[in-house]
């Protein structure tokens, strides 16, 4: 199209002053980007910085290593072992579904760790590790580690995992630990962020559980620069956190394994104190059971019976069990009595085998009668008249104090689950809890250990102590914690009147060492060593038929209650054998064994026993020298 | 000495040509794409894979073809706009039928070797098509009614496909580039101040539009703009987008935290960081001063180019220079105002700097356009 040179010159003159115009509006447009920048990079900058650091920067905890339990002498009964388990990381895997296949040829593999291991990956960030075995076996890891190339995105991990290389021996002792539920999280006011953690573990169960302030530990904190999906990408800063305190136990774990076996076949408790600070030196519940089975989750096949088993394996019977003490509480009543001045110890009282009070006759249990019998006659033969003319004198309100000075009735700071506070019944208790008053058939049961008194074998071992030292003995159970020794509770002067003490101890004495005392078969010959105690028989029924009659259920319980060395107590100590019978044939003699072991510190020799004794008692020795406990530790090694 | 002769004598021919080249424009290019490939080493961790090895060599292609179009004169391209605005209408209409589907939008054709995008072709076509009118057309005819309804009407077709994609950032982008040509071409005053109203008007009938059957453009194209307008609306979610980007930004301070130190961008806050939020990662790790000067030598080459259109005699170069770049500064405006939360999210890449093919060869391609006009410009 032809054009004038002239025209052309005005529409180029008109299009460079728009060419400049819109330049200038873009350039204009740039200063205003600039200016932006300035504002968000230099105005705004430490603002952003601040938010920028929120962003990167992860705070992650570290679990604390929970700290170990020991005996008395050093030997580990709790310890935390390196645990071996198997993850997959679902990125680096590609094909999960084969690399499982792979992983299932090299380890047992079930199909049930095959699923849930898929459902987790479907459900977690790519770049997190899921579990796919746990607790695998060091053949499992090596095989895993020598086919890793085969196997991409699959590694092991170390864990650390608890252990109780004394097993059932203690299992009423020291407990065990668990996955925290969301029970135990509910129960915490404010629970620490720690336990959230996965696969964390917390005491569920006695010392575990009841020191698990001290065993914890507090958590460590790591910072970590994270991306916006959470991925780690490096550590800028760890902070170490404290591991858990070790205990040391004043159990002695080597007597705790004599006891328990000793214990072998029966359903029955044996506390033993150290008169010196009440340590528990000795705390053995049977039948018991392996807590290891307890980690990581046990199965029903392993736990049904343990529930089901009326012998009642998880029930810690030394401190869960309260009992009617039955023969036991004659100290109680008579120390009443006496310490009130209203009979001399001297004094005598006429048994006929029974004592008729308001048109209702009470027997003692022998129905024969033991004719005048003073305090220790009546304690070395076990009357029953006699305390029941005592507490008749006395009242239930005095006696019941004094069996709360003794520690009966009182719950005793233990760090053992489920303590159980007993019964020492007044008036006033039975009219709030009953409803009912209380009559004078009640105070008379009461004044030999049955009716509404109830005792554990804990409470009990902690009268004999006291008895045994005239001291507040209060017992204890840790001994130190990281190496720390703790206070010792109580142990001041009971501020009795020190020859009363001292004619209930001559009054045991003789029950176990007269001729015609109700231990004197389960007694000590040795010299300096001999023990003296009190039987006891609580009556599960009312009916006085013979033992053997009846189904075991119905048995009465079998108790006994001794301190040794007589001259200079050093251990004290209670036995019940549920319906094991009368507490001279089915108590006794397991205190004898159990103080002679703990005296000697080991086997005793064969001659603190008696000559009669003596083949049968070095059988038993003989049998029970090598009883293992139940400890299936190290299950991993077992598989695979 | 009439102006014809004069045109004919000074054209450089053959490959002396090159000496004539714009090299200052090239040399900017340059410095800006090797910004890119700093930027998209970093990102990706260190490593030229995989973002920066390709795209130098995407890089080197472009300018070899950019070059070789620039060699060709300026005369035959425009004999070709109209083909060129045909195939790229033809192109537009073909994605509808045999294009893929990425990100909820048809936008691509698979060539096997590459991914075209037409769209980002029709943003070259469209220019040239409308520098040829307007070099047709009698200046003083440019403001008739009828000869403004024409390229309206150039313009509002490819843009209507493109926004059928949906792709409104590049609808956009089509409407702003065709219409700083017609107002550089010297259409009245009148018709733009026209048209800005019933633009004015059409937001408002579009926002009024929202939940009713006819409602005009799509939910997410909404959320959008309410994201923009409050990002805090949605923090977790597109507002996230912009504040995560605003964060890395601004924490850079005035230096910057060092080169493969932007720990925002590094640590996928940042969504996109190889493609539409690469600025972000600059501005963190270089700071200020680094987003100034990427800011300087875009602001440079519009100067350059604004210089050589003006020098330029001849209508159509001037109109196809200034053309290309009026769409070269619409992308990295846009794409910046995005980054710096100016504008919405609308997934505009910052030219030669982002990560992208076809994005790229299209852009060497249309400043080979503009270096065959400084190259064959009546002297």
């Amino acid at each position: 199209m032809k054009r004038s040179r002239a025209e052309k010159e005005a529409t180029h003159a008109k299009l460079s002053r728009r060419a400049a115009l819109l330049g200038g509006a873009q350039l204009l447009f740039m200063g205003g980007l600039a200016a932006r920048m300035r504002y968000l990079q230099v105005d705004q900058a430490d603002q952003f910085r601040l938010l920028a650091e929120e962003n990167r920067i992860n705070i992650r905890l570290i679990p604390p290593k929970r700290g170990e339990i020991f005996d008395r002498n050093g030997v580990q009964l709790a310890q935390n072992v390196p645990s071996y388990r198997i993850v997959i990381v679902r990125e680096d895997a590609g094909d999960v579904e084969a690399v499982l296949d792979r992983v299932a040829q090299l380890i047992d593999l079930t199909d049930e760790q095959r699923n849930s291991a898929l459902a987790e990956l479907n459900r977690s960030a790519p770049f997190l590790p899921v579990t796919i075995a746990e607790d695998v076996s060091w053949e499992a890891v090596s095989a895993i580690s020598v086919n890793a190339p085969a196997l991409p995105g699959v590694s092991p991990e170390v864990g650390s995992t608890r252990v109780y290389p004394r097993g059932s021996d203690l299992a009423h002792v020291v407990g065990r630990v668990g996955r925290v539920s969301q029970k135990d999280l509910d129960a915490l006011e404010d629970p620490d962020a720690v336990l959230r953690i996965p696969r964390f573990q917390i005491g569920k169960i006695n010392v575990e559980a009841r020191e698990e302030s001290l065993l914890r530990g507090s958590a460590g904190t790591k910072q970590v620069e994270v991306n916006a999906t959470g991925r780690v990408m490096r550590e800028l800063e760890r902070r170490e956190g404290q591991s858990g305190a070790d205990l040391q136990l004043t159990i002695d774990a080597k007597l705790q394994n004599y006891v328990q076996a000793r214990l072998q076949g029966e359903s029955a408790a044996v506390v033993i104190i150290d008169c010196e600070k009440g340590d528990i030196v000795a705390n053995a519940s049977a039948p018991s059971y392996d807590p290891n089975l307890f980690i990581g989750g046990i199965s029903s096949k392993d736990y049904d019976p343990l529930l089901n088993s009326k012998y009642r394996p998880l029930v810690n019977k030394t401190v869960q069990g309260a009992y009617p003490p039955g023969s036991t509480f004659k100290m109680m009543t008579a120390m009443a009595a006496i310490e009130e001045g209203i009979i001399g110890p001297d004094e005598t009282v006429y048994c006929p085998g029974h004592l008729e009070i308001g048109g209702r006759r009470f027997h003692c249990w022998k129905r024969a009668g033991h004719g005048w019998v003073d305090l220790e006659t009546s304690l070395k033969r076990s009357c029953d008249v006699y305390y029941y003319d005592l507490a008749l004198k006395v009242g239930i309100e005095k006696i019941s104090a004094m069996a709360n000075r003794f520690g009966l009735g009182i719950k005793h700071e233990i760090s053992l689950s489920s303590v159980n506070s007993g019964l020492t019944p007044t008036k006033d208790w039975k009219l709030r809890q009953r409803g009912e008053p209380w009559v004078i058939g009640d105070t008379v049961n009461a004044s030999i250990g049955q009716g509404f008194m109830l005792a554990s074998p804990m409470q009990l071992a902690v009268m004999a102590a006291r008895i045994a030292t005239g001291r507040e003995i209060a017992p204890r159970l840790v001994k130190s914690v990281n190496g720390v020794e703790q206070p010792v509770r109580g142990g001041g002067p009971l501020n009795m009147n020190e020859n009363n003490l001292r004619r209930m101890r001559r009054a045991m004495y003789a029950v176990v060492n007269d001729r015609r005392g109700t231990a004197y078969r389960s007694r000590i010959i040795a010299e300096g060593m001999r023990m003296a105690g009190k039987t006891g028989t609580s009556q599960v029924r009312s009916a006085v038929v013979n033992n053997n009659e009846v189904p075991w259920e119905q048995r009465d319980h079998a108790l006994f209650v001794a301190f040794a060395p007589f001259e200079a107590p050093r251990y004290a100590c209670a036995v019940l054998v549920e319906h094991g019978g009368g507490g001279s044939t089915a108590a006794a003699p397991i205190a004898r064994d159990a103080m002679l072991q703990a005296l000697y510190d080991g086997e005793p020799p064969l001659d603190a026993y008696p000559t009669a004794d003596r083949e049968s008692i070095g059988a038993q020795q003989e049998r029970l020298r090598d009883v293992q406990p139940q400890a299936r530790i190290n299950k991993g090694k077992d598989q695979a | 000495m009439s102006y014809l002769e004069h045109t004919v004598k000074s054209v450089p021919s053959g490959f002396r040509k090159i000496l004539y080249l714009n090299w200052p424009v090239i040399l900017l290019l340059c410095a800006v794409s090797g910004t890119g490939f700093l930027m998209l080493y970093s990102v990706a961790g260190g490593t030229f894979d995989p973002w920066a090895a390709p795209q130098m060599k995407r890089f080197g292609l472009g300018v070899a073809l950019m070059i070789a179009v620039g060699l060709v004169p300026i005369w035959m391209w425009r004999n070709l706009a109209g083909v060129a605005y045909g195939v790229s209408i033809m192109l537009l209409i073909a994605v509808e039928f045999f294009g893929s589907v990425g990100m909820g939008a048809q936008r691509w054709i698979d060539l096997g070797f590459m991914r075209l995008q037409p769209s980002e072709l029709t943003k070259i076509t469209l220019v040239m098509f409308l520098a040829a009118y307007y070099d047709w057309l009698p200046a003083r005819k440019t403001s008739r009614p009828l000869w403004v309804l024409l390229p309206v009407f150039i313009i509002l077709l490819p843009t209507a496909l493109v926004l059928k994609q949906p792709d409104l950032g590049t609808a956009i982008l089509l409407l702003t580039a065709g219409g700083g040509l017609m107002f550089l071409a010297g259409v009245h005053w009148a018709y733009f101040a026209t048209v800005v109203a019933a633009a004015a008007g059409l937001i408002a009938a579009v926002f009024q539009s929202r939940g009713t059957p006819w409602q005009m453009i799509k939910d997410y194209q909404f959320r959008r703009i309410d994201t923009f307008l409050d990002p805090s609306s949605d923090p977790l979610g597109a507002g996230y987008h912009i504040t995560q980007s605003k964060i890395a930004l601004g924490s850079g301070g005035w230096t910057g935290r060092g080169f493969m130190q932007g720990t925002q961008s590094r640590l996928n806050f940042l969504p996109e960081k190889h493609t539409d939020f690469i600025f972000t990662t600059l501005a963190e790790e270089f700071g200020f001063i680094g987003g100034v000067s990427l800011l300087l030598l875009y602001a440079l080459i519009i100067i350059f180019c604004v210089v050589s259109a003006i020098m330029n005699k001849d209508r159509f170069s001037s109109l196809l220079i200034l053309g290309i770049a009026l769409n070269f500064f619409l992308f990295f405006a846009v794409n910046m105002s995005m980054v710096m939360g100016l504008a919405p999210v609308v997934g505009v890449p910052l030219p030669l700097v982002s990560y992208g093919g076809s994005a790229m060869l299209v852009l060497l391609l249309a400043f080979g356009l503009v270096q065959s006009a400084h190259v064959h410009r009546p002297r």
